[in-house]
C-alpha cells in the first residue's frame, strides 16, 4: 500500500500538551513538513520561547536550544553568526516577541540577521493563564483586562508585522492564519518561503500566525477559529506585508 | 596597553572569536579595541548590542555554536545580565564576562570600586548556581587570567568573570602575552545542527523538581572540584607578620604601597591577596592563621568580602575592617595611618568592631 501521509521525520513522536483547538501543534508540524522538504534537517538548530511553546524541543526533532522569554532572536543571533551556514528559527509568542523580548526581535529584525522567526500570536498570555497580550485586540477580556482592553488605560494591540515591514533589514513578512485547511496550505507555503530566504541568504523573514487559544479565550475550537476570521483578522490583516525580491534586498544590503 | 585593550588582545590570542556588548563606562576600550580587531580575525564575530541582556544571550548562542565567547560590562549592565548568566550557568554553557566594576548602588558613579563582590561571587542571577570569579591586580594578571578564564570556562562549562574596576581598566602597564593553551573542546559538545544523528537539546528548564534538584547537586558536585582544584592566592611579606592585609584587585595594590612604607618603619605587616574570589581560598588562608592572629579586611566596598574572610577565619584570629566605598580611592598614605592606629591601639593590633 501506498503511504500518502506520516509524520514528518523533523518531528518526534512525542504526544503534543497542548490544549484541544491551539494553533500550536498545527505550526509546529507544518514547520518540521517544511524542514524536511527542504531537506534541512541535519543542519537546523530551533530557539523556542518561554511560554506555552518552551517545551517545543520535545517535538522537533533538530536541535534545539532554549531561550529566556524574550531573547529567542539574540540567541538565534549569536549562534547564526557563528554557524552562518546552519538555518536558525525562532519560535515565538505574542508576549515573547511584542513584549518582552520587543528589543531583541525589533533590532535581530534591523540588523537584517539571516534567521527566520515564526511567530504565534493569539491575542493572550497562554501559559500565564489568559492575561492581557500586547496583541490583545480593544475590548478583548483577559484576567488582567477584565472588563475588556481599553486604550486609555491599556493602550493599543501592536502590528508587529507591519512595524517590523519598514526595518530595511527585514526582507520577507507574511501574516497568516491556521483556521481552516486553506488557511493551513497559506500557511505553510508561508514558511517555505520565510525559510527559502533564509538559505539564500537573504536576511530576516518573518512569518506571524493568527493562532486559536480556545482554553484562554473561553471558546470552543470552533468558537475561536470564527473569532480569528470574524473578529482577529480585522485588527490583523492577513497577507504578505513585505516580499523584497533577492535583486532589490542585494541593491539594499550594499556595503554592509 | 591599557588595561581594557589587553582583555581583548589575550581574549583574541586565547581564540575568542565572539564578542557582544553594549557601551557603558568605564569599559568601552575594550568593545572599541574588538570592534577593530576581533572582525580581522578569521571567523571572528563582534555585535554591538543593542542592549546588555540581548549581549548575555547572543554570547549564549555564540557559545553553544562552539565560539570561545566574551562580553563585557560595569555594573549596572552586569546587573541587566544576571539573566543570562544564570542562563550559562543552567545550560552548563562556558562563557567569559568581564566586570569593569564602578561605584553602586543604582547608576552610582563611574569612578573605580569594589561593590559588586556580592553579586559577583554568591550569584547575582537566581537559582543555585556559582561562577568562577578572577580578581586581577595587575595588567599582566589580567592578561595572564583573561586566557585561563576561557579555559577554565571550557574546562568546567561554566561561565567565568573577571572583576577589575575601573582603575585597571584605564592604566596602562607593559605586559608579556604568554602562550595560550590549545583548546580542548569536544566537537560533540556543539549545538551545530544533528548532521544526521540524534538531535541535541540545551536547556535550563527541568520541570520535575525531582529532575531538577539532581541537576543542581551535580551542578554542586563541579563547584566543589572546582573549589579544590582552582582556588589561588598571594601571599606577600606574611613569614614574619603580625598583622596581615586581606585584599583584592585594585585594593591590595594600595595595600602593598602601604605595607612597604609600614615595614620601613619596622612594623611587621604582609598581606593575602585572593585571586580567586569564587572559589574564595579560605584554606589557603586558615593556614595563615595557624601563624597569624591578626586580619585587617581592606576593601573599596562598604565591606563584602569580609564576610568571606570571617568565614573562612571561623573565629581563629582577629579581624579588622578598612573600606571606602562610593568609588573613592584612598592612597597607600591614607590606608598606612589606619593601619598604623590599629597596630598601635590599645586594645591590641586590630579593633574588633566593624
Amino acid at each position: 500500500m501506498k503511504k500518502v501521509f506520516g509524520r514528518p521525520k523533523s518531528m518526534k513522536s512525542n504526544p503534543f500538551h497542548y490544549c484541544a483547538g491551539c494553533g500550536h501543534s498545527i505550526a509546529h508540524r507544518l514547520i518540521a513538513e517544511v524542514i524536511d522538504e527542504l531537506g534541512i534537517r541535519d543542519r537546523t538548530i530551533g530557539v523556542p520561547p518561554a511560554g506555552c511553546a518552551v517545551l517545543a524541543y520535545n517535538y522537533f526533532d533538530v536541535d534545539m536550544i532554549e531561550a529566556q522569554h524574550g531573547r529567542g532572536p539574540a540567541t538565534a543571533t549569536g549562534l547564526k553568526r557563528v554557524l552562518p551556514d546552519r538555518i536558525v528559527f525562532s519560535y515565538q509568542g505574542d508576549g515573547d516577541l511584542a513584549a518582552i523580548g520587543t528589543a531583541e526581535s525589533f533590532h535581530a529584525a534591523n540588523r537584517g540577521e539571516n534567521i527566520t522567526v515564526i511567530f504565534i500570536n493569539n491575542a493572550v498570555y497562554g501559559m500565564t493563564g489568559g492575561q492581557m497580550a500586547p496583541t490583545s485586540i480593544l475590548g478583548q477580556k483577559t484576567t488582567t483586562s477584565p472588563v475588556g482592553r481599553n486604550n486609555i488605560l491599556d493602550g493599543y494591540p501592536i502590528k508587529i508585522s507591519e512595524i517590523f515591514a519598514i526595518l530595511p533589514g527585514t526582507t520577507y513578512i507574511e501574516r497568516c492564519t491556521v483556521t481552516s485547511p486553506a488557511s493551513i496550505v497559506k500557511t505553510k507555503k508561508a514558511i517555505r518561503k520565510a525559510f527559502q530566504y533564509q538559505i539564500d541568504g537573504q536576511g530576516f523573514s518573518l512569518v506571524e500566525i493568527l493562532s486559536p487559544c480556545p482554553t484562554n479565550w473561553k471558546m470552543s475550537p470552533p468558537e475561536a477559529c470564527r473569532w480569528i476570521e470574524q473578529t482577529m483578522s480585522k485588527e490583523f490583516p492577513l497577507g504578505a506585508i513585505k516580499d523584497l525580491p533577492a535583486e532589490e534586498m542585494k541593491k539594499q544590503q550594499k556595503g554592509k | 596597553m591599557q588595561g581594557n585593550k589587553i582583555i581583548g588582545e589575550a581574549a583574541i590570542r586565547a581564540g575568542c572569536r565572539f564578542y557582544a556588548g553594549y557601551p557603558i563606562t568605564p569599559q568601552n576600550e575594550l568593545p572599541e579595541y574588538m570592534a577593530e580587531n576581533l572582525r580581522k580575525v578569521e571567523g571572528g564575530v563582534f555585535i554591538q548590542s543593542e542592549s546588555e541582556i540581548a549581549a548575555i544571550h547572543m554570547v549564549i548562542g555564540a557559545s553553544a555554536g562552539g565560539a570561545r565567547s566574551l562580553t563585557s560590562s560595569s555594573s549596572p549592565g552586569i546587573s541587566l545580565k544576571q539573566e543570562g548568566i544564570s542562563s550559562l550557568a543552567a545550560c552548563e554553557l562556558p562563557a567569559v564576562i568581564v566586570n569593569m566594576m564602578r561605584g553602586g548602588p543604582g547608576l552610582g558613579n563611574i569612578s573605580p570600586s569594589q561593590g559588586d563582590y556580592f553579586q559577583a561571587t554568591k550569584g547575582g542571577g537566581h537559582g543555585d548556581y556559582r561562577m568562577v570569579v578572577l580578581g586581577p591586580a595587575s595588567l599582566q594578571e589580567i592578561a595572564d587570567l583573561t586566557m585561563d578564564a576561557f579555559d577554565i570556562a571550557d574546562e568546567y562549562r561554566i561561565p567565568v568573570m573577571i572583576l577589575a574596576d575601573g582603575m585597571l581598566g584605564q592604566m596602562m602597564e607593559p605586559v608579556v602575552f604568554k602562550k595560550p593553551k590549545p583548546r580542548n573542546y569536544p566537537e560533540s559538545l556543539v549545538m551545530k545542527g544533528a548532521g544526521g544523528g540524534k538531535s541535541k537539546i540545551i536547556r535550563g528548564l527541568i520541570l520535575d523538581p525531582l529532575d531538577l534538584e539532581e541537576h543542581i547537586w551535580k551542578l554542586q558536585r563541579k563547584y566543589r572540584m572546582i573549589t579544590e582544584r582552582e582556588a589561588r592566592s598571594e601571599l606577600y611579606q606574611t613569614d614574619d607578620a603580625e598583622l596581615v592585609i586581606v585584599a583584592y584587585g585594585t585594593a591590595s595594590r594600595i595595600a602593598k604601597g602601604a605595607i612597604k612604607r609600614l615595614r620601613k618603619q619596622g612594623l611587621r605587616v604582609g598581606l593575602f591577596r585572593p585571586i580567586t574570589l569564587w572559589p574564595f581560598p579560605s584554606q589557603q588562608l586558615r593556614d595563615l592563621a595557624k601563624k597569624v592572629g591578626n586580619f585587617m579586611v581592606f576593601e573599596m566596598s562598604a565591606g563584602q568580602m569580609l564576610e568571606d574572610v570571617l568565614l573562612a577565619l571561623q573565629g581563629k584570629a582577629r579581624v579588622g575592617f578598612h573600606g571606602r566605598p562610593g568609588g573613592v580611592v584612598p592612597t597607600p598614605i591614607e590606608l598606612a595611618n589606619v593601619i598604623l592606629r590599629k597596630y598601635n591601639g590599645k586594645e591590641g593590633l586590630i579593633d574588633t568592631e566593624l
